[in-house]
């Protein structure tokens, strides 16, 4: 049955305003077993989206310099653990470009040794997500009936339990943690917002007429979900992702801070931590506890925009209202112009 | 540009027919959709509205017959914008209204007053969230701000009556009516403030036959009570030359013909309005001979 | 009502699951947190009594063969007595009056910070959508990225600047506690917790408000294309009438169903910041649970998180109900 308003109105929420309440992403289905794609010119329209859309280039620009820092450098630098008592807590000077930590740490190698760890937290948390929303949403919302039921009570369940107090919760008990558990941990308690919103739309599409036509065609479920719904998906599992990601290094990076990430490792997180204890504020060293932020606020809002350019492409009424009245001015000008 | 439109048969370039007057006068309209390429969805359209009358607008899908309604009464959205063209409002006082010229509280207190509309798919035109009374309410607060609330009250339960919808409704949300009572209620809207022009953009639709048959009777019966011209948009033809005095064919973007219903139906000019009578199946006559020959009935 | 009653199961449901999981997890889980806290207990000196042993097993497992089953009734029977135990790091105050002195603070900083976040929020998003294609959408990426940057690195940043360089706040703590010993109902006593509170308000302020603009700029440019606003604006509405009733009542409905999502991550956000601030909340108060193995602390405040989190949800759920007639009538 159809599912209550208010249900409605939280899958458009969690999707941050790419569903509408009611409404369908895109009418043209794609489906696998259309003709072959014409792969031509993907390449070129890859660039032509890059030129339309400058936050989409800004994000990706920002995203990639931060990788590039994170898989170079460490090649250029000491260990991150490395202590030179010659030089403790001094800002940036010959030998340590970003400066030492209170231990005589280099600020800069950590930074690009725990941002690989902060990234592959990350990427691999946020795989988990993906993986188990799609489980549970997209299964669900097509299935229906009580496999739906079940599987979305557990969904809203998860999602209203605190996700940051269940973290901690999870990793007292654990005593040592490699960067995988952190990851895990931080998959299993993240996944229900995003499952919610696919099982809105995989909702929508069932009641699809391509999707009816397989049915009654005698397609077996798993075929129809692998090759009908799925592909159709993939926009919002893209955004998904990237709004998993975000939120995975984000809460990697407060769990860190608490003391309670990965044992013995360094991410950008566990600097943060180290300086607060080290009294790197009152002592104003400055070059230790600004840059790991920084970075995470760089990346995060990166994956941001790029997910908002996701956003405008597949939601055709934010980008019409911006484009139109700009054109509609344009046209105005345009017009002034002449009339002068 | 058209040749002289063999439109406007009956009225000179004067001002009446059947001895009305004219309360609309529209000349060389031209609306752009600015994208790229620019759509010229109207092109230098010119008709005359009189008193009293209905003046049916028909034509396919995408022939600009929406677009120059919502031109009309200044609704154009970007993309869309008016590009030339003057519309004229004559009022029963005797001013006359360049509408073009209208803006913010001018525009806004001209609304609904003088000219309103009926739009296409009452599904969605109610705000789902506060009550009908609240909706109609909303258009007196706003136009009429002496009236108490009493006589809202009781202008809108007669309004109901009159359209055929239990005053009780006034209490319900958009959800709670059907398609026919929602479309009914947005006509009872639309009479609210007397208006001397109603247009309505495929009012019945989206709705099964039955109900449309009796939403049309409302709206002929309530036409002849407070004598407000009407200005019907639809794809559907036949039901024009029921309803109409005069009717408008339009074809992308231009008006090709305009006459009576009457020359309409039994003389049509233009190749295109012949085209377009001989498409609707007809339900007397030889059977299959319109589907299996593709012959012109 | 069905609508009501259909949420207030689900979160009598929720607080079981929120039980069970403190329950379960420490049995579940590697590591032998028993143990570990026993040998805490009695290394603290003095006696450890029987009791005390047995509320350790009640809250972490035992070892003497006692089912699962009668584990897990005793530990539900001791919830519903509001036993939460008794704390190690601040033997022997209860858990409950611990939560109790720290809740208050946390409830009113993130409370307040939460509703001035959650209006601006919405009035700013909407009134950006509403003046779309102007210059008012380059707000978005700024808050974009403000929306990404952690909390408690905002409130490290806010602290260094407007703390100890500039000296406008003070560095740590609810109230100063040189010239008060404890919290007190004095105007004095008040104005000092303002001004300690203002710094956390502001990160959370700083760091929440940029989900519900964006969300809200969204859902307004969306409900802007609909047909009952291109109706109220033939109508001749006034601007202000068509945005507030038409527009806005109706773009915020999502943004009040989606609280929960938001709501997860405020709270993460204060449990983080006042670790930052040493502000005597709850949050702060798990921390130190968590630092000093105090098992039954931390699932104490667990539990009391969850609790209000629920609370919380269930004002916005009422609200909705409010609003959304829709909801309502459909149960």
């Amino acid at each position: 049955m159809a599912d209550d308003i208010r249900e409605q109105q939280l899958a458009a929420q969690a999707s941050g305003g790419a569903l509408s309440p009611v409404e369908i992403i895109d009418e043209t289905p794609v489906s696998l077993t259309d003709g072959p794609v014409v792969k031509v010119g993907a390449l070129r329209r890859f660039g032509q989206l890059l030129r339309r859309s400058p936050k989409l280039t800004i994000g990706l620009v920002v995203i990639v310099a931060i990788v590039l820092f994170t898989v170079i450098v460490p090649f250029f630098t000491e260990s991150p653990t490395a202590l030179d008592n010659a030089s403790l807590l001094r800002p940036g000077e010959d030998g340590h470009l970003l400066g030492t930590t209170q231990l005589g740490a280099d600020v800069l190698s950590q930074l690009a040794h725990g941002g690989r760890s902060s990234l592959l937290i990350g990427l691999t948390a946020g795989l988990i997500t993906l993986v188990l929303s799609v489980i549970f949403g997209v299964i669900g919302g097509y299935l229906g009936g009580w496999v739906d039921e079940t599987l979305f009570l557990i969904s809203s369940v998860m999602l209203v339990i605190p996700g940051l107090p269940l973290m901690i919760v999870i990793s007292s008990y654990i005593p040592g943690r490699s960067i995988w558990l952190i990851a895990v941990i931080l998959g299993v308690t993240s996944w229900a917002g995003s499952a919610l919103v696919l099982r809105s739309q995989a909702r929508s599409l069932r009641t699809r007429d391509y999707v009816a036509a397989s049915r009654v065609a005698g397609e077996r479920p798993t075929r129809i979900i692998l090759v009908e719904i799925m592909p159709n998906l993939l926009p919002l599992f893209a955004g998904q992702f990237l709004f998993a990601v975000v939120a995975a290094i984000l809460g990697e990076a407060g769990l860190s801070y608490l003391g309670l990430g990965p044992t013995g490792g360094v991410t950008w997180g566990t600097m943060l931590n180290e300086a607060q204890t080290g009294a790197a504020l009152t002592r104003g060293a400055w070059w230790w506890f600004i840059p790991p932020g920084l970075l995470i606020a760089f990346l995060g809002g990166a994956l941001s925009l790029v997910n908002f350019s996701i956003d405008e492409i597949i939601n055709p009424k934010l980008r019409a209202g911006s484009i139109a009245a700009k054109n509609t001015r344009d046209a105005k000008k345009r017009k002034k112009k002449v009339d002068q | 540009m058209n040749a002289p439109l063999a439109a406007e048969r009956s009225t000179a370039a004067g001002r009446s027919v059947d001895g009305r007057e004219a309360v609309l006068t529209a000349r060389d309209v031209s609306i752009d959709y600015e994208v790229s390429p620019v759509v010229h969805a109207v092109r230098d359209v010119s008709l005359t509205l009189h008193r009293g009358e209905i003046l049916g607008l028909a034509g396919e899908s995408g022939c600009g017959k929406t677009t120059l309604a919502y031109g009309i009464n200044q609704l154009l959205r970007p993309p869309a914008a008016l590009r030339s063209g003057s519309i004229v409002f004559h009022d029963q006082d005797g001013t006359d209204v360049d509408l073009r010229s209208l803006e913010g509280d001018a525009l806004r207190t001209f609304r609904w007053d003088k000219i309103s509309m009926v739009f296409q798919g009452a599904m969605n035109s109610l705000n789902p969230v506060i009550t009908i009374r609240a909706q109609l309410f909303d258009v007196f607060t706003t136009h009429r701000p002496g009236m108490s609330k009493k006589q809202k009250e009781e202008r809108s339960q007669e309004l109901l009556r009159k359209v055929g919808v239990d005053p009780n409704r006034l209490d319900s949300y958009a959800h709670q009516l059907s398609g026919g009572m929602r479309q009914r209620v947005m006509i009872a809207m639309a009479l609210a403030l007397n208006p001397q022009v109603m247009i309505m953009d495929e009012p019945t639709t989206a709705l099964d036959v039955v109900v449309q048959r009796g939403i049309l009777r409302e709206i002929m019966r309530l036409r002849e009570e407070f004598n407000f011209a009407v200005v019907f948009i639809t794809h559907d033809l036949p039901l024009l030359l029921e309803i109409s005095d005069r009717i408008a064919i339009m074809l992308q973007g231009e008006i090709v013909e305009l006459d009576t219903a009457a020359n309409i139906f039994e003389d049509a000019q233009h190749p295109y309005t012949r085209r377009l009578l001989s498409s609707f199946p007809s339900l007397t006559g030889d059977r299959g001979s319109f589907i299996r020959t593709g012959e012109e009935a | 009502m069905k609508f009501y009653v259909r949420r207030i199961a689900f979160y009598v449901l929720t607080l079981w699951f929120a039980v069970t999981l403190n329950f379960v997890l420490p049995r579940l889980l590697p590591g032998d947190p028993a143990s570990i806290l026993l040998q805490k207990l009695s290394r603290l000196g003095g006696e450890v009594t029987p009791a005390m042993i047995r509320s350790v097993e009640l809250l972490l497992g035992t070892s003497d063969g006692a089912s699962m089953w009668s584990q897990y009734w005793s530990y539900i029977g001791s919830i519903f007595r509001g036993d939460l135990g008794i704390s190690i790091s601040n033997y022997p105050a209860p858990v409950t009056t611990l939560i109790g002195e720290a809740l208050p603070w946390t409830l009113a900083l993130v409370g307040t910070a939460t509703v001035i976040s959650f209006l601006l929020g919405i009035f700013v998003g909407a009134w950006v959508g509403w003046k779309r294609g102007t210059w008012a959408d380059h707000v978005i990426p700024a808050t974009t990225l403000l929306q990404s940057v952690p909390y408690f690195w905002l409130a490290l940043l806010l602290v260094y600047i407007f703390s100890v360089s500039l000296g406008w706040f003070p560095i740590i703590g609810g109230w100063d506690t040189w010239t008060f010993d404890n919290p007190e109902a004095s105007f004095a006593f008040f104005k000092d917790a303002i001004w300690h509170a203002t710094l956390p308000a502001l990160t959370i302020i700083f760091s929440s408000v940029g989900g519900w603009l964006l969300g809200m700029r969204n859902m307004t440019v969306s409900t802007l294309s609909e047909d009952y606003i291109t109706t109220a604006e033939a109508k001749g509405l006034r601007p202000s009438r068509i945005f507030m009733t038409y527009a806005v009542r109706n773009a915020s409905l999502p943004s009040i169903a989606g609280f929960t999502i938001a709501l997860g991550f405020v709270v993460s956000g204060s449990i983080v910041m006042e670790q930052v601030f040493t502000y005597p909340g709850i949050g702060r108060l798990m921390i130190q649970a968590v630092q000093g193995n105090d098992y039954a602390l931390m699932q104490g405040v667990f539990l009391v998180i969850t609790l209000t989190v629920l609370a919380a949800n269930f004002i916005m759920d009422m609200f909705y109900g409010f609003i959304d007639p829709r909801a309502r009538h459909n149960g």
